[in-house]
C-alpha cells in the first residue's frame, strides 16, 4: 500500500516537475515582458535596465532554478502585469472559478443524468432522438458562440441577467462569495450554463451508453424476472449501477472543467483564474502564467491521486496489478 | 469516454489461429449491417449529405466561388458591409453580403470551410499517426514504455486541449523567426491541435492490442519469427480500425472547433486568409452594429459541419458496436 | 441579512445625506483593462493614469482642449535670474486623504521619487538637476539646460505625502523584480478629489467623493464604480442592458448602433494620437521579400507610389466608419508644429503609382511582409488588412503578419520587421517629441521607435536643437523646416488621427479628452 502511493507520489512530482519546465521555458518565450510592462515612450536603455533587474538576462537553467525554488515555497514573484504577489492574485481569483465549475457541474449532473436516463429508457423514441441530436448542437457549438449568443438573448434583448461579471459578492474573510446575494446568483446563471453545456453532453452520454449496458445485464433481468416494478429496476438498480463511474468522470473531469473556463470567463467577464490566465496570456505576464499552469497541473495531480488511491482500496484486484503501472 | 473504448473489446475472432488476414473492421463495415442500420436512420443520411455538400464546396471553392476573398489586390473596400443580396457600391452582387473589407461573406466561407476543414483533417490525422503508433508500441510491449506512454497520455488528457494548443503554439511563436511565422500559422496550428488530441487513439489502439496480443495467432505468428511490425500493421492494426474510425470522425469536429476557439482567442491563421473560427471571430465584433451576417452565416456553416460529421461519428460508433444495435 | 428595519434605516440615512449633496450620483465607469497599479510612479502608462488622477494630483494638468492648467501649482515660470530653474507656487491649504497638509517638502519628494531609478517615470524627468523647497509653497527645479517645455512633463506626475511614504516603507518605487511588495501599489494617500473605499483588481474599485477637496465646486458624481470589462461585445452589451453607466473604449462599429439606442448617448472627439505605417530604409534587401539585391523601399519613387495607391478616405469611411481624421502628416492637430499644408494628403492615383513602380524598376512589383499589432489601436488589424488590398491593386503582394502588442513593438523597437503599422501619441504636445523617437537616427536615447531605421544627419543635429532652444520663433521655423525635410522624404506613411468615442446614459455628459484621460469630476447630469 505504502509503496503503491510512494510511486504514486513520484510519478506525481516528475510530472510537476515536466510541466514547471514546460510553463516556464514556452512562456519566457512568448513575446517580450518588458515590451508590455513599459509605455510606449520608455527609452531602451531604460528597458535594458529592468530587463537585468527582472533577472531576464541570466542563464536559462538559473532563471529556471529560480522559479522552481520559489515555487516549491508557494511563491510565484511579483505579476508583471498587476504588480501584486502572484500567489495572493490566484487566491483571490479562485474562489469565482471554484463556484462556477461547481454550478456548471452540478448543472451537467442533474440535467446529464436525467437526460441519459430518459434516452435510454426511451431508446428508439423520437424525443430522445432529437435530444440525442440536439446534444450534439451542444458540442458542435464553440463555447465562446454560445456564451455571446446567450449574452445577446438574455442580457441585451431580454434583459433578465446581468452580461458581465459576478455582481454582489460577500467577503467571507477567506472567501469571496457570490452565492449568497441575489445579483450574484444571477451573475452565475449564463456563464455556469455556457461551461456546463459540453460536460452536460458527456456526461448524458455517458449515461445513456452505461444504462443500456446495465439493463442488458443479468441480474436486471432476473430483477425483471422477479415482478419489480419498472421504477424500482430503472432508478433502484440500473441507475444506481450507472452513477459510480459517473461520478468518477464528473470528479476527474472537474479539473478540466476549471481549465475550459478560461473561454467562459473572457467571454462574461468572469473574474476567474481562467480570465486572469488570458489577461496574462496578452500582456505575457510571465510569472502569472507560470503559475496557473502550475495550479491547474496540480488540481490534476491531486485528483488523480485521489482517485488512484480510492480505487486502490476499493478494488482489491489493483493490488495484485499495481505493478502494472497506468490504469 | 469509455464508450469509446468499450467496442475494441469486442471483436468476433473464430478464424483459423494464422490466418493471412482476419477480416477487419473496414471490411465488416462495408458489410450489410452497415448499409442498413444506414438506410434507417434518416438523419445519419442528411448528416452525411450535409457534410458531403460542405466538402464540396471545400474542394472547389477555386471554381465555384463567386470571388476570391484571399487575393486582396481584387477586393475594393468601398463594397465593404453591404448587406446579403444587395447590389454594392462598385455594382457587384452579393448573395450573402460582404464583410468590413468589402468581401463576398459566400466565397469567404467557401474558401474558410476548405483552411477549417484541411487544419482539422490534418491535424486529426497527425494526432491518429501519433496515437495510433504509440497506443502499438504500448500494447504490444507493455512494460517500462507502456506505463510512460500512458502516463504522458493521461497527463495530456487531463490537460484541456485548448490550453495545450495554447502553449504549442506560444513554443512554435518563440522558435520560429518572426518573418517566417504566417507561412508557418496553418501548421503550427496544424501540429497544436494534433499533439493535443493524441492521447484518445493512443489509449484505445493500446487496450485493444493487449486484446489482440494475448490471441492465439499473434502468438503463433511470433514463434513464426514474424517482425513486430508486421504483426501489428497486419493483424492488430484491422481490428482496432473500428473504434479509431469513431474517434477520428469525432476528432474531426473537435478539431475544427478547437481552431476557431483558438481564433477566437487570437492565435489562428491570418484574417487575410480566415477559416471559419476567424470569419467568426471577426464577426462577433459586428454583432451589436446590425451587420450581422457577417457573424451568422459563417457561425452556421461551422455548426452545420460540425453538427454533421459529430451526427456521422455517433452513427459510426452505435453501428459498429453490436452491443448497442 | 438585510432585515427590513435596516433597509429603512439606511434608506434613511441616505437620504439625509441627499439633502446635502442635492445631486448624489454614482456612476459606473467601464473600460477594457484596469489601471495596472496604485504606485502613482511606477508606470507610465495611460489607464493607470487616468486612474491616478482621481486620486493623486499632479502640479500642472491637461484641459480638453490641451492647454496646461493649474492643477496643485497656481503658478510656474523660469526664475528670472537662471533660465535654467523652473519656479513652481503651489496652492495653498490642500490637505491629503489621511487629513495631512500639502507642502513643497511633499514636491520634492514627490518629483525626487518620481525621477529615481526605478520609477517609470524617469525619462520624463531626465533633464533635471536638483528640486529644492525655497519655502512652504515655493518649488524650484534645477534643470541641466534651459528647457522651455518643462511643464508640459509633467502632466502625469503625481504628488505624494512624504510623511505617508515614509511611515508605510514607499519612499522607493516598487521593485517587483526583486518580488517585493508594495504597500502603495494597492493603497494611496492623494490630495485628489475622490478617495479610494475599495478595489478589487481587474474586477471593480469604488473611489467616492472626497469632502475636503480644494475645488470650490464640487464634482456632481459623488460615487465612480470603475469596472474593466475586457471583451467588446460584453462591455456594450452591458451599457445597452444599463448595468454600466459610462463605457470609454467603444468599438468605432458600435458607435452608430449606440447613438441611435434610446437612453445611450456616444460623445466623439479627436484622441492626440496618429495612426501610421512605417518602412525599412537603408541599402539592405527586406528580409520578407522576393528582391533580394536591394531594398525597393529605399527608391523614392516606390514610396510615392505606396503614398499614391492609399486610399485614405475610404479607410475612413468603411473600416473606421467615419471615426478618424485622414491625415498626410504624422503629426496630430494638438501638437505645435503641425499645419493645415503638412496634413494635406493627395488623392489616391492608381495608375500614376504603377506608372511609379514600373519607372522605379518593378514593373510586376514585390512581395514584403506587413507586420501590424491587433489589440493596441482602433481596428489596428482592419487598417493593415485594407493597406494589404490598396497595395496589392498597384502590384506589391502583401503578406499580413497580425500580432499583439507586447509581441510586436519589440519587432519595431528591434528593428526586426520591414513594413510595420504603429500609432504614435504625443503627451508633451510638441514636435520634438515626434522627431526624437520617430525620426532621429536610432542612437542611444534617440529613435527608439525609428524602426524603418531612418537616418539623416543634418536633421538629427536640428532635432537635437530643439531641445535647449530658447527663442521661440527660431525653434518654431527648424521645426517647420524639419516636417518638411520629413514630408519630402516621405519617412513616414500616415493614415489618420484617431477619434476617441466614449458611450454613456444619456442624461451624463462626459468629454471626450485628446489623451484619453477624462476626468469624471467633469460629468455634469440632465439633458
Amino acid at each position: 500500500m505504502l509503496a503503491f502511493i510512494l510511486r504514486r507520489l513520484a510519478q506525481s512530482v516528475i510530472v510537476m516537475l515536466v510541466v514547471a519546465l514546460i510553463a516556464f521555458m514556452v512562456f519566457r518565450y512568448v513575446g517580450d515582458p518588458i515590451a508590455s510592462m513599459v509605455g510606449v515612450d520608455t527609452r531602451l536603455e531604460d528597458q535594458e535596465i529592468m530587463r537585468d533587474r527582472l533577472g531576464l538576462n541570466d542563464p536559462f537553467y538559473v532563471q529556471f532554478g529560480r522559479f522552481i525554488g520559489n515555487a516549491v515555497r508557494g511563491e510565484f514573484g511579483i505579476s508583471y502585469r498587476l504588480q501584486q504577489p502572484v500567489s495572493q492574485l490566484i487566491l483571490e481569483r479562485l474562489p469565482a472559478t471554484i463556484e462556477l465549475a461547481f454550478a456548471s457541474a452540478l448543472i451537467a449532473l442533474v440535467f446529464g443524468v436525467g437526460l441519459g436516463v430518459f434516452t435510454a429508457l426511451k431508446r428508439g423514441s423520437w424525443l430522445s432522438g432529437f435530444i440525442m441530436s440536439a446534444s450534439l448542437v451542444g458540442v458542435s457549438l464553440p463555447t465562446f458562440l454560445i456564451g455571446i449568443g446567450l449574452i445577446y438573448i438574455f442580457a441585451v434583448e431580454l434583459q433578465w441577467l446581468p452580461s458581465f461579471g459576478r455582481g454582489q459578492t460577500v467577503d467571507l474573510g477567506f472567501w469571496r462569495t457570490g452565492l449568497l446575494t441575489e445579483s450574484g446568483l444571477r451573475s452565475l446563471i449564463l456563464p455556469a450554463i455556457t461551461l456546463s453545456l459540453f460536460q452536460l453532453t458527456l456526461i448524458m452520454r455517458l449515461v445513456r451508453a452505461e444504462m443500456l449496458e446495465v439493463m442488458r445485464t443479468e441480474y436486471i433481468r432476473f430483477a425483471r424476472a422477479r415482478g419489480l416494478s419498472q421504477r424500482a429496476i430503472h432508478f433502484g438498480h440500473a441507475l444506481k449501477n450507472t452513477l459510480v463511474p459517473v461520478i468518477t468522470i464528473t470528479g476527474l473531469q472537474l479539473g478540466s472543467v476549471i481549465a475550459f473556463a478560461i473561454v467562459t470567463e473572457t467571454v462574461f467577464q468572469w473574474p476567474g483564474v481562467g480570465s486572469l490566465f488570458i489577461n496574462s496570456v496578452q500582456v505575457v505576464d510571465v510569472p502569472v502564467m507560470a503559475a496557473y499552469l502550475m495550479f491547474i497541473a496540480l488540481v490534476f495531480v491531486v485528483i488523480n491521486l485521489l482517485v488512484d488511491i480510492l480505487y486502490y482500496v476499493v478494488d482489491p484486484r489493483l493490488r495484485v496489478d499495481a505493478a502494472g503501472g497506468a490504469k | 469516454m469509455s464508450e469509446l473504448n468499450t467496442p475494441g473489446t469486442a471483436v468476433p475472432l473464430e478464424q483459423s489461429p494464422i490466418a493471412p488476414k482476419p477480416p477487419g473492421r473496414i471490411r465488416q463495415a462495408l458489410d450489410s449491417d452497415i448499409v442498413y442500420s444506414y438506410t434507417r436512420s434518416p438523419v445519419t443520411i442528411i448528416a452525411s449529405i450535409i457534410a458531403l455538400l460542405l466538402i464540396l464546396m471545400a474542394v472547389f471553392a477555386p471554381l465555384i466561388a463567386p470571388y476570391n476573398p484571399f487575393n486582396p489586390a481584387s477586393l475594393n473596400l468601398m463594397d465593404g458591409f453591404t448587406p446579403p443580396n444587395s447590389t454594392s457600391f462598385s455594382g457587384n452582387y452579393f448573395a450573402l453580403g460582404t464583410d468590413h473589407q468589402g468581401r463576398d461573406v459566400l466565397s469567404t466561407i467557401m474558401y474558410g470551410l476548405r483552411v477549417s476543414l484541411f487544419v482539422g483533417a490534418l491535424a486529426t490525422l497527425f494526432a491518429m499517426a501519433i496515437g495510433i503508433s504509440l497506443g502499438l508500441a504500448a500494447g504490444y510491449n507493455g512494460g517500462t514504455l507502456d506505463a510512460v506512454i500512458m502516463r504522458i497520455a493521461d497527463i495530456q488528457l487531463s490537460f484541456p486541449a485548448i490550453l495545450i494548443a495554447l502553449l504549442i503554439f506560444g513554443i512554435a511563436r518563440g522558435l520560429i523567426p518572426p518573418s517566417q511565422q504566417e507561412g508557418a500559422a496553418v501548421w503550427v496550428l496544424i501540429v497544436a491541435i494534433g499533439l493535443s488530441n493524441w492521447a484518445q487513439f493512443a489509449r484505445t489502439v493500446r487496450g485493444a492490442t493487449m486484446v489482440e496480443r494475448q490471441k492465439d495467432y499473434v502468438s503463433a505468428a511470433r514463434i513464426m519469427g514474424v517482425h513486430p511490425i508486421v504483426i501489428l500493421v497486419r493483424h492488430v492494426l484491422p481490428n482496432v480500425m473500428g473504434p479509431v474510425l469513431v474517434i477520428a470522425t469525432i476528432g474531426l469536429a473537435l478539431a475544427i472547433i478547437e481552431e476557431a476557439t483558438l481564433s477566437f482567442l487570437g492565435v489562428g491563421v491570418p484574417p487575410t486568409q480566415p477559416s471559419l473560427g476567424t470569419l467568426i471571430r471577426i464577426g462577433q465584433q459586428f454583432l451589436f452594429s446590425g451587420e450581422w451576417w457577417i457573424l451568422l452565416f459563417p457561425a452556421i456553416t461551422l455548426i452545420l459541419l460540425a453538427l454533421s460529421v459529430n451526427l456521422l461519428g455517433d452513427w459510426l460508433r452505435d453501428a459498429l458496436n453490436p452491443k448497442l444495435r | 441579512m438585510t432585515s427590513a428595519l435596516t433597509r429603512i434605516g439606511a434608506a434613511l440615512l441616505a437620504s439625509s445625506i441627499l439633502v446635502s449633496a442635492a445631486s448624489a450620483e454614482t456612476v459606473r465607469w467601464a473600460r477594457a483593462s484596469d489601471a495596472l497599479t496604485l504606485d502613482p510612479h511606477s508606470q507610465n502608462q495611460g489607464v493607470t493614469h487616468n486612474f491616478a488622477h482621481h486620486i493623486y494630483e499632479t502640479l500642472v494638468d491637461r484641459d480638453v482642449e490641451g492647454n496646461l492648467q493649474p492643477r496643485l501649482a497656481t503658478e510656474w515660470a523660469v526664475s528670472e535670474e537662471d533660465p535654467t530653474v523652473w519656479v513652481f507656487t503651489l496652492r495653498q491649504g490642500v490637505t491629503f486623504h489621511d487629513g495631512a497638509e500639502f507642502t513643497a517638502e511633499d514636491v520634492v519628494f514627490s518629483l525626487d521619487r518620481a525621477r529615481s531609478e526605478k520609477s517609470n517615470m524617469r525619462q520624463l524627468h531626465v533633464d533635471v538637476e536638483s528640486v529644492t523647497a525655497v519655502d512652504d509653497h515655493t518649488v524650484e527645479v534645477k534643470m541641466a539646460g534651459p528647457s522651455p517645455l518643462y511643464p508640459n512633463n509633467l502632466t502625469n506626475t503625481f504628488i505624494m505625502d512624504k510623511t505617508w511614504s515614509e511611515a508605510n516603507d514607499v519612499v522607493e518605487v516598487q521593485d517587483y523584480a526583486a518580488g517585493e511588495d508594495n504597500y502603495a501599489v494597492r493603497n494611496t494617500n492623494g490630495t485628489g478629489p475622490y478617495v479610494l473605499t475599495s478595489r478589487e483588481v481587474d474586477v471593480r474599485s469604488v473611489l467616492t467623493l472626497n469632502e475636503n477637496h480644494w475645488a470650490e465646486e464640487a464634482p456632481a458624481v459623488t460615487e465612480i464604480i470603475y469596472l474593466p470589462i475586457a471583451e467588446n461585445a460584453t462591455r456594450i452589451a452591458a451599457l445597452l442592458s444599463g448595468e454600466v453607466d459610462i463605457v470609454q473604449d467603444v468599438p468605432v462599429q458600435d458607435v452608430e448602433r449606440l447613438s441611435s439606442t434610446d437612453g445611450i448617448k456616444v460623445e466623439t472627439g479627436p484622441e492626440n494620437r496618429v495612426i501610421y505605417f512605417g518602412y525599412k530604409f537603408g541599402e539592405e534587401p527586406l528580409a520578407s521579400s522576393n528582391i533580394t539585391d536591394r531594398n525597393p523601399f529605399n527608391d523614392p519613387l516606390v514610396r510615392e507610389a505606396m503614398h499614391l495607391a492609399i486610399d485614405r478616405d475610404a479607410i475612413q469611411r468603411v473600416v473606421m466608419r467615419g471615426q478618424s481624421i485622414p491625415t498626410g502628416v504624422a503629426n496630430p492637430p494638438f501638437v505645435a508644429g503641425w499645419t493645415e499644408e503638412l496634413n494635406a494628403y493627395s488623392a489616391p492615383d492608381l495608375e500614376r503609382a504603377r506608372e511609379l513602380l514600373a519607372e522605379a524598376g518593378y514593373p510586376d512589383g514585390f512581395t514584403v511582409t506587413l507586420d501590424t499589432p491587433n489589440n493596441r489601436y482602433v481596428n489596428d488589424e482592419a487598417i493593415s488588412q485594407a493597406v494589404v488590398g490598396m497595395l496589392g491593386q498597384i502590384g506589391i503582394q502583401v503578406t499580413l503578419a497580425s500580432r499583439p502588442v507586447a509581441q510586436h513593438s519589440p519587432l519595431v523597437t528591434s528593428n526586426q520587421t520591414d513594413f510595420y503599422l504603429l500609432g504614435w501619441g504625443v503627451p508633451t504636445f510638441d514636435s520634438a517629441y515626434v522627431f526624437n523617437d520617430l525620426i532621429h537616427t536610432k542612437d542611444g536615447s534617440y529613435g527608439a521607435y525609428n524602426g524603418g531605421l531612418y537616418s539623416n544627419p543634418e536633421l538629427d543635429e536640428m532635432i537635437q536643437s530643439l531641445g535647449t532652444e530658447v527663442d521661440t520663433a527660431v525653434r518654431d521655423a527648424t521645426v517647420a523646416e524639419i516636417w518638411a525635410t520629413v514630408q519630402e522624404d516621405r519617412v513616414l506613411l500616415p493614415i489618420h488621427n484617431q477619434v476617441l468615442a466614449y458611450a454613456m446614459r444619456d442624461d451624463i455628459t462626459l468629454a471626450v479628452h485628446p489623451e484619453n484621460q477624462p476626468m469624471l469630476t467633469t460629468v455634469t447630469f440632465g439633458e
